[in-house]
């Protein structure tokens, strides 16, 4: 089957890459970008490993297709950080610990900002039920609440 | 409680116990780490399995001729690619390992054991064509009745997996196979004699479900063989040098042909203990001359990795009327999987070691069923056995009208307790976790309607083993460690800290890496919680090992004699002793790196050792639930753990593994089990229906950290990695009596199984019946 032609905005930059129409935006992403950063923990929407913002809205890159990027923006993990300076957000989970293995770190990032972005001054519940669709296997989620809550303290400081 | 997020180091000491953000976590949180599937090669393949759908079939023959013909297939093998094993044990760190069992696990031979089970693998050149490979592979199978549930794979009349099983342990040795592939027996003291004196026995009867590691990444490699049959791997692994020994053994090469690399590690909980794509990889690159890269799918971890044991048991436990236990007894039966090697052993002596009792007797049978083999998961065996146990010491606490921390602390096995499988403990700091657990505001809180809370505790071993570590001093007095253990929860900043400590070069000149197969010796996996234990003791060792060459490097500029200098702390710099002191100008570690050239070469510290003396780490947990009594949902709503560290480290890591474990525990105490159906497939292979906890599932997770020094570590270390996920279970378990007024002896106490409990407790009336 032919490949489909994709044009689309990651991070802030022009991207444009070839893919099979039934290939998600997380196989584009990983094997057509090399943009490993986002993780593959179920390929079924139910892990969080993946998550990216698609045109200000936060999801699972599993259960998107890439050529439904065509023409939107993408937000990954690999675009959180500022030249040097970290976000908030990972600046905090380095600070509490908020991490072990790592490999939900990337996608619970993502959804933390687009909390944040969202409620800038959410409630521990708040954020305990909008990570509720990120597994962390390591942490029992404990430092990770941690990290979030001082993130939004700090930036509310900001 | 909140932690300080940079506290001060503990005192005596300059770096361990202060909370520096870990080396390798700028990677983590910006996504350049990389994972067992972050890896890639030009020319790579996609590897994928076929596996067996039934769960018990005789494999007549595999006809791979369509698939080989398939455009894009590279290369397909099966069991004809694998040379069989002799049926024999060998050395396998502090165990053991038989391979003829280990190649089975990897690719079926003469009969698929369970639905999942590896039948061939191909390599393309994408995935889609594998796929199509995987539909032309004719497999001629005999379908065979299976069995699923422990008890029912020990009756006489079940169906056998294997012809030639017969029951090890038992004599005279039994002639008649059988899926009972192993008797353990421990036993201290006149079990009989304490049940006869005692005043009050209990006996209950327990079940556990499988549960699953649960870990995010799945199981991922990528493989390469050159044509001489030099081969290269990166995988995600708890311990590359057993997947290097393992693939060798299994493939029949020498060792030195396969270097493994370590990539980061997703979480492995002990599954990633064992090889399973490992060797299928080497086997498609080998045969394809090309890369090979696979990685298994979410239903491919849940059908044919892991998971842990189910279990049925029978507890018995006496006392007096003063609260001293006389005699403990149980009986566990634990479902092995589709080969023989359960943690039962461990399960039995585990059991009941936190308490000092005269007379103990722990039986335990190791069984087979048609289900994926069992993989470590962290403690492996003790939470099963312990629970159980906690569960009864709970109800006999009621009994007997004392606190359950009063009636633990009476019973509580302290340095020179005899352990019923014969040594005799080190120093502990059980007591200690009790007497946290006492003096905790948690434990005097009062409760609302429908909520109850629970104690118990927890015991695991812990273990050394082989160990190498490097330590190079750089021409700048910067310094590159490199360890084998690879670093699953903050490793690199432990080890950091403590050739931090040795030598006082700041945390931010030491580079810390996980060296391959080839760059260091021998290092046995990271399991056991021994990987801060050993890998940190070698570092130490490495770190004296330099500070010893600096300082004879500098005893050779002034022409002293060696043991003329000595190590200034505060400085961080050699200076003359005795008699020569003053005469020269302190020299720094620094400045004698700069001078190597000088002085006799370049300063490397290596430590290889076999760590001993790992001491077992003990811990208390409190758990406050609410029932809901129309759904039968149990939720925790409030938890403390409370754990002996020996040392900790990095605290906040040393705190990680203890809200790990217990999370991970309140999933495998509510909601966690493989469920199968009467067709022997299981049901739910997927974190959809294998629902681990999420964040809105659990509260905090208070921790206190008791440290009681382990006297064999040089900073008193003892692992803290397993322990956390022993009290869990019976600390829900005995929350959700407190709270209902009756036992729950079954787990996951999932909102079906506590709704049909409290309507039996209902109709049976129940004394005590609160809910």
């Amino acid at each position: 089957m032919a490949k489909t032609h994709v044009e689309t905005t990651i991070n802030g930059e022009a991207r444009e890459f070839l893919c099979d129409p039934a290939e998600t935006l997380l196989d584009c992403l990983r094997n057509e970008l090399g943009m490993t950063g986002t993780k593959e923990g179920c390929g079924t929407g139910d892990c969080g490993a993946c998550s990216v913002v698609l045109d200000g809205r936060l999801v699972c890159s599993c259960l998107v297709l890439g050529v439904e990027a065509n023409g939107k923006t993408v937000e990954t993990v690999e675009g959180l950080a500022k030249g040097e300076t970290l976000h908030p957000l990972q600046q905090k989970f380095l600070e509490h610990a908020a991490l072990q293995c790592g490999i939900c770190t990337p996608g619970f990032l993502v959804a933390a900002k687009a909390l944040l972005d969202k409620n800038k001054n959410p409630t521990e519940t708040e954020v305990r039920y909008w990570l509720a669709g990120n597994l962390c296997r390591c942490t029992g989620y404990d430092k990770i609440v941690r990290a979030v809550l001082d993130a939004a303290k700090e930036m509310q400081g900001a | 409680m909140q932690e300080k997020v940079n506290s001060t180091p503990a005192t005596g000491f300059n770096v361990i116990g202060s909370r520096p953000i870990r080396p390798d976590g700028m990677d983590k949180v910006t996504g350049r780490a990389r994972f067992g599937a972050d890896y890639n090669l030009p020319g790579q393949l996609v590897g994928k399995v076929l596996r067996s759908p039934h769960p018990h079939a005789r494999i007549r023959s595999i006809d791979v001729t369509a698939a080989l013909a398939l455009d894009g297939v590279k290369s397909i093998v099966t069991r004809d690619d694998f040379p069989e094993q002799a049926d024999a044990t060998s050395n396998f760190g502090e165990g053991t390992i038989n391979f003829h069992d280990v190649t089975r696990t990897v690719m079926a031979r003469e009969k698929a054991l369970f639905a999942g089970h590896p039948v061939a693998a191909v390599a393309a050149t994408s995935e889609a064509v594998a796929r199509r490979a995987l539909k032309l592979i004719k497999v001629d199978y005999e379908v065979l009745p299976f069995v699923i549930d422990v008890d029912e794979a020990m009756k006489p009349d079940a169906p056998i997996l294997h012809e030639k099983l017969v029951t090890q342990g038992v004599t005279p040795p039994p002639t008649k196979p059988t899926n009972i592939a192993k008797r353990v027996e421990f036993v201290l003291g006149d079990v009989d004699k304490g049940f006869k004196d005692a005043d009050i026995v209990v006996q209950r009867d327990f079940k556990t479900a499988a549960v699953h590691q649960g870990y995010i990444e799945p199981h991922a490699v990528l493989a390469t063989v050159a044509e001489d049959g030099q081969a290269e791997v990166w995988v995600s692994t708890q311990g590359h040098w057993i997947v290097r020994s393992n693939c060798a053994a299994l493939l029949g090469w020498d060792i030195s042909k396969i270097k493994v690399n370590a990539a980061e590690i997703g979480g492995g909980f002990g599954a990633k203990t064992v090889v399973y794509l490992e060797p299928l990889a080497l086997a498609l690159s080998k045969k394809a001359g090309r890369p090979v890269k696979m990685v298994m799918s979410r239903e491919e971890v849940m059908r044919a990795s892991g998971p842990t044991s189910a279990a049925s048991m029978t507890i018995k436990v006496g006392v007096k009327k003063d609260g001293r236990i006389v005699a403990g007894e149980a009986l566990l039966k634990y479902q092995a999987g589709a080969l023989p090697g359960s943690p039962v052993g461990p399960g039995c002596m585990c059991a009941f070691a936190p308490y000092d009792i005269e007379n103990v007797k722990t039986i335990g049978y190791d069984v087979v069923s048609n289900r994926p083999k069992v993989a470590a998961y962290r403690a492996p065996g003790a939470p099963i056995s312990e629970y159980a146990v906690e569960c009864v010491l709970d109800e006999i606490a009621g009994k007997l009208g004392m606190d359950p921390i009063e009636f633990r602390l009476k019973n509580a096995a302290k340095e020179g307790t005899r352990l019923a499988y014969g040594p005799k403990m080190g120093p502990i700091g059980y007591i200690e976790t009790l007497e946290a657990a006492k003096a905790s505001a948690h434990w005097r809180t009062p409760l609302g309607k429908n909520q109850g809370r629970g104690v118990a505790s927890g015991y695991w071993f812990n273990i050394g083993g082989e160990t190498t570590v490097s330590l190079v001093l750089n021409e700048d007095g910067t310094l590159v460690l490199t360890a084998g253990t690879p670093d699953i929860g903050g490793l690199r900043a432990s080890l950091a800290m403590m050739a931090s400590e040795e030598l006082g070069v700041p945390l931010d000149k030491i580079r810390v890496q996980i060296g391959d197969t080839n760059s260091l010796g021998y290092n046995f996996l990271t399991g056991g919680s021994r990987s801060t234990y050993s890998s940190g003791m070698a570092t130490v060792d490495a770190a004296r090992d330099i500070k010893k060459e600096v300082m004879r490097r500098a005893a050779k500029l002034w022409d002293l004699p060696e043991e003329a200098v000595e190590w200034d702390a505060a400085s961080n710099a050699v200076r003359p002793a005795g008699p020569n002191a003053g005469k020269h100008k302190p020299i720094t570690l620094r400045d004698i790196a700069k001078m190597t050239g000088k002085t006799g070469g370049p300063i490397v510290g290596y430590a290889r050792l076999n760590a001993h003396g790992a001491g077992p780490s003990l811990a208390t947990h409190i758990a406050d639930v609410e029932i809901d009594p129309e759904t039968g949902k149990v939720s925790v709503i409030r938890y403390t753990a409370i754990q002996d560290a020996g040392r900790a480290i990095h605290p906040s890591y040393v705190e990680g593994q203890y809200q790990g474990g217990a999370v991970q525990g309140i999933g495998w105490a509510l909601n966690e089990e493989y469920i199968y159906g009467s067709d022997g497939q299981l049901q739910n292979a997927g974190f959809l229906d294998y629902r681990i906890p999420v964040a809105s599932d659990v509260p905090m997770i208070d921790t206190v950290i008791v440290e009681v020094p382990n006297p064999r570590h040089p900073y008193g270390v003892r692992g803290v990695g397993e322990t956390p996920i022993v009290p869990p279970m019976a600390a829900i378990a005995n929350a959700v009596a407190d709270a209902t007024g009756v036992r729950f002896t079954e787990l996951p106490m999932s909102p079906p199984r506590v709704l049909a409990r409290l309507e039996a407790a209902r109709k049976a009336g129940e004394k005590g019946l609160k809910v």
